[in-house]
């Protein structure tokens, strides 16, 4: 099942400061009464873009100057805590394409990769540099390359970025989504199901 | 060179090896829920998949049952997706442990005790705390819902192979040092990201000592620390905690016993790295921030920005608390609480239950606090009746719920309001964690719980209370 390969993302960037951002924060737990993902998108962030009475806040994600931004820039650890997948899948939907931060948690690097969203990994220092790249011009462009793993803007910036070679390999074949090759081997399944006593 | 537990189970389950590099491994054993899996079916149906091996999986109702009247939540949104979990299960032959069952509960506290959750396999389950189940010496792992499509379709997953840190804590704990104070200690040290590619092994004395519950509350938050997974090697407690349970073959146990041993670490097993924790230094441990790792010893004061080492971590603390509505340089020994909460995949099982109620006769839940217990499952709810339990709380001032995650994740009733200070038995302070986005979280065990509540600020259980050590339990 041959996908839509996902060589580079470009699109305009926002930087989210703090480290250690977990799924909650992305995405509150009241909004996974759900039973499909549609409509997840409004809800991303939701906690820390609004106050408690609904108003808005000064979250980057309320700057005009950052809206229709489609890469997120973050620092350490991003997405830890809860598997849950609404968190990625409130980043799509609110129109993400692709993240660069210092690090991930893994669940959420799972999940995000299985969903065609590139995320790749950079120095604390270039996370600096792209930070003041895109606040000091909002209308930079920034591309993340995952054929050659460097994130590039419009500006000038032309920095090494890292991603595991199985995560950058499946988004480059278009085998993001793993179901049919695991389908494929399902002789095998039956036989290791039985090695193991599971059946 | 031997085998770690790790290696022993990985390898015993790897299918093989898929194009972009990773391994397709089996999953033995598959949980679901009600929040995370009905997305993972639909997908199914939208690709015209059954599941493969339904007697493989295992579902429950916890995430969004309410704690009272639970077959029956007011929330519209809360009855759909019961709906949708029964339908689900019936649809693919499934099995249900529902409200009607007296099985139902948190799913890591219904798989061991239905003994469904057993050495040297491997678990997945769309919830990070899946690492629970490592308790028993399983390779148990939280997983997103896509992956929860994978494996009902398929009953194996792609996955990037753990390095594995090898964690050993060994000495006496002190009494009223708990398993919940042993896992914060060492996600303090460790850091929230410290494990990020790694399984954890929890191996000395001291897990050595622990019971099979206790062995549950540390590696339920491995991923506390980063870890996807954290294990203990499987012993004779192991064994004989599962023994005659539900879903052990009891026809050939001592055989049954004996493969299950033998995932067990080999002595010359190679770690790739290895982190040594005296017991002595570990004190009654609570979180003062919004991330897992912000903690500190009840006889401490709360970190102050200036003397942080980096700017970032400068950053960090000022962050926290501002949230926290906390001031730095102060104890943390006497911060006033709203709520108290007792229950969680952390510490929901007879035993915390069972060592708060040994401690609260004669005492009072301060006026104005709210103290809130509920029970891991109906089966926990059911002994802890047995044994009278719930009236010794309720006389104490504590209310008694029925079986769920509750509180520690507030999709249910059950929420802080504002920004209410809730002492907890969970494991996550994250902002909002509790259902309300100014709501605020200090983490702590079960008996530090009780004292907070009793107290009505945060206190040393060892002050409230006459603690004694810990009992070798079998």
């Amino acid at each position: 099942m041959a996908l839509e390969p996902v060589p580079t993302v470009t699109g305009r960037a926002v930087f989210i400061p703090g480290a250690d951002i977990d799924t909650d924060r992305i995405i509150p737990a009241r909004f996974m009464k759900c039973v499909t993902f549609d409509g997840l998108g409004e809800f991303a962030f939701y906690d820390v873009r609004f106050d408690e009475h609904g108003v808005k806040t000064e979250h980057p994600l309320n700057d005009p100057r950052f809206a229709g931004a489609s890469i997120l820039v973050a620092g350490v650890n991003f997405g830890c805590g809860s598997s849950r997948e609404h968190a990625p899948q409130s980043l799509r939907k609110y129109g993400f394409n692709g993240i660069i931060a210092e690090s991930f948690a893994e669940i959420f690097y799972g999940n995000s990769t299985t969903l065609a969203m590139p995320c790749v990994m950079a120095s604390p220092a270039d996370i600096v540099a792209i930070r003041d790249a895109v606040e000091a011009d909002p209308t930079t462009e920034i591309t993340i390359d995952v054929t050659n793993l460097r994130v590039r803007s419009s500006g000038g910036l032309d920095i090494p970025v890292t991603m595991p070679e199985s995560a950058r390999e499946a988004l480059l074949s278009g085998r993001w989504d793993p179901i049919q090759e695991l389908l494929d081997n399902d002789s095998q399944i039956d036989a290791k199901a039985v090695e193991l006593h599971y059946v | 060179m031997g085998k770690s537990l790790f290696q022993k189970v990985w390898d015993a389950h790897t299918v093989g090896t898929i194009a972009d590099g990773r391994t397709q491994l089996f999953i033995g054993t598959h949980l679901i829920h009600e929040v995370t899996s009905p997305q993972a079916f639909g997908m199914l149906r939208d690709l015209g998949l059954k599941v493969k091996f339904p007697q493989r999986t295992f579902a429950t109702v916890d995430h969004i049952v309410p704690t009272i009247d639970q077959d029956a939540p007011q929330d519209p949104l809360a009855a759909e997706m019961m709906q949708a979990l029964r339908k689900n299960a019936d649809d693919f032959g499934v099995t249900y442990f529902d409200l009607a069952s007296g099985k139902q509960g948190i799913v890591h506290v219904v798989g061991p005790e239905q003994g469904i959750t057993q050495p040297g396999t491997t678990i997945a389950c769309g919830d990070s705390h899946t690492a629970t189940h490592g308790a028993f010496g399983a390779i148990a792992f939280g997983i997103g819902t896509t992956q929860v499509r994978d494996v009902l379709a398929t009953q194996t997953l792609a996955l990037e192979e753990l390095k594995v840190r090898r964690i050993e804590v060994n000495g006496d704990l002190a009494p009223g040092v708990y398993a919940k104070d042993v896992i914060l200690h060492i996600i303090r040290l460790l850091g929230a990201k410290g494990g990020i590619g790694y399984a954890y092994e929890y191996a000395g004395d001291v897990f050595d000592r622990m019971s099979m519950e206790e062995r549950m509350t540390v590696c339920n938050m491995s991923i506390e620390g980063g870890a996807r997974c954290g294990y203990v090697n499987p012993d004779a407690k192991t064994v004989a905690y599962l023994h005659g349970r539900p879903y052990v073959d009891m026809s050939d146990f001592s055989a049954t016993a004996a493969r299950w041993l033998s995932f067990a670490s080999d002595a010359d097993a190679h770690f790739d790295d290895i982190v040594r924790i005296d017991a002595a230094d570990i004190e009654p441990t609570v979180t003062w921030g919004i991330s897992p790792d912000h903690g500190i010893s009840i006889s401490e004061n709360i970190p102050d920005p200036a003397t942080a080492k980096t700017p970032l971590e400068k950053a960090s603390i000022e962050e926290a608390l501002a949230y926290m509505k906390l001031e730095a340089g102060t104890p943390i020994k006497g911060v006033k609480i709203d709520v108290a909460f007792i229950g969680s995949c952390t510490n929901g099982r007879i035993s915390d239950f069972r060592e708060v109620a040994k401690y609260i006769q004669g005492h009072k839940v301060a006026p104005g606090v709210q103290a809130l217990v509920v029970p891991g499952s109906q089966i926990v709810a059911i002994q802890c009746e047995q044994e009278g339990l719930p009236e010794i709380f309720r006389a104490a001032g504590f209310e008694w719920r029925g079986a769920g995650c509750s509180m520690c994740l507030a999709m249910n009733p059950d929420k802080l309001v504002g920004d209410q200070l809730c002492a907890s038995s969970s494991n996550r302070n994250f902002k909002g964690r509790q259902g309300s986005s100014t709501g605020r979280t200090i983490l702590m065990s079960p008996v530090m719980v009780a004292a907070a509540a009793i107290n009505g600020s945060v206190a040393d259980a060892r002050e409230v209370f006459t603690l004694e050590a810990a009992a070798a339990v079998a």
